[in-house]
């Protein structure tokens, strides 16, 4: 009962065990935070809007992009991927959402931000249903932990419109 | 050599129906575990319910040897999930997010384009040829909570299988040599 054996297997039983239990409580006091993220995002100039030669539409455009994430950061987070999709309805598809640009934060230093930028991934239709169409921008961010669940969250901005015609 | 000589002594005394209680012991520890871990199956939706990520795509959010947590549910899939997928004829499950999602309107049949983090393409050299995006069926779950490093074990377990024999046969070895 007192060999070398038994109390190193009892020593690490009782460490992993309290390993787990302090990874639980640290992911767990992430519900405490108290968020209150802000952004908003303007369309300052749309690039070009084609229909491509396989029958989709797509739209090239330049977005303005302020946000103020600094409160999601506990001390238990690792990183916010953020990023901003277009949301649309079309008669095929119930829910397109499109992501238009992302970006991984790692400090709470750099989760306020201006940046100014054209789409950095294409905004693709399935079919030719831009023309004319509303559409919402929402910012959305996932927040990565050091352990535990991670949480995602969004704020949908509406009133964005696609030109009537191709140009 | 005090050890060995130990050793053989209790090899050769072993009775066979203190032999057939450990063997049962053993048959117990292993059936409990598979029970547990077909549970896990049950309630997370997923027939895997935690996977080890084995490459870099994901960083710096999942480092190799992170273990992810899945689950499943009848909700449709999101742009920004991390969704764990398999490709048709491959069977090493890929951790991506979800960057595009378009859903028809009645049957709720869903297309999903993905892209690694730390990638600077969409995965679609990585779908099988033809396929442009992924659907329901293709998807084993959504990545819900993490832990770091401790994958690191079964990473180290498949490359090197050594590792995993000499565990075994010390284990084996400890379950026949303990007297209780």
């Amino acid at each position: 009962m007192h060999s070398f054996g038994y109390r190193a297997n009892a020593l690490l039983t009782f460490a992993v065990t309290i390993l787990a239990f302090i990874c639980a409580i640290a992911s767990f006091s992430d519900n405490f935070s108290n968020q209150t993220p802000s952004a908003q995002i303007q369309i300052l100039n749309i690039n070009w809007f084609q229909k491509q030669p396989h029958g989709n539409d797509e739209v090239s455009l330049t977005l303005n992009i302020t946000a103020d994430l600094q409160s999601l950061f506990t001390w238990n987070t690792k990183q916010v991927f953020a990023f901003v999709a277009a949301e649309y309805k079309t008669s095929q598809n119930s829910l397109n959402q499109v992501s238009l640009w992302d970006a991984i934060i790692g400090e709470k230093e750099h989760a306020k931000f201006w940046i100014q930028i054209s789409n950095k991934y294409r905004f693709i239709d399935q079919g030719h249903n831009l023309r004319g169409k509303d559409f919402n921008l929402t910012l959305h961010w996932h927040v990565m932990p050091k352990t535990g669940k991670m949480f995602a969250d969004k704020i949908v901005m509406s009133g964005y419109r696609l030109p009537d015609a191709y140009r | 050599m005090g050890w060995i000589g130990e050793t053989v002594d209790s090899i050769k005394s072993i009775k066979i129906r203190q032999l057939l209680t450990q063997a049962i012991t053993l048959g117990m520890i292993v059936t409990s575990a598979l029970i547990i871990w077909k549970t896990l199956m049950c309630v997370t939706g997923t027939e895997s319910p935690v996977v080890v990520v084995l490459s870099e795509s994901m960083e710096p959010g999942f480092q190799r040897g992170d273990v992810l947590f899945l689950h499943m549910t009848k909700e449709p899939i999101r742009a920004g999930e991390i969704v764990v997928f398999n490709v048709d004829g491959r069977d090493i499950p890929i951790v991506h997010r979800a960057i595009k999602v378009h859903e028809r309107q009645n049957t709720g049949h869903v297309d999903v384009l993905t892209k690694g983090d730390n990638n600077d393409v969409d995965d679609i050299g990585l779908y099988a040829d033809g396929q442009f995006w992924l659907h329901r069926q293709h998807i084993m779950g959504r990545a819900i909570g993490f832990l770091p490093y401790v994958g690191w074990m079964t990473i180290i377990m498949s490359e090197k299988p050594i590792v995993k024999y000499i565990l075994i046969g010390a284990l084996g070895l400890l379950v026949i040599t303990s007297k209780d």
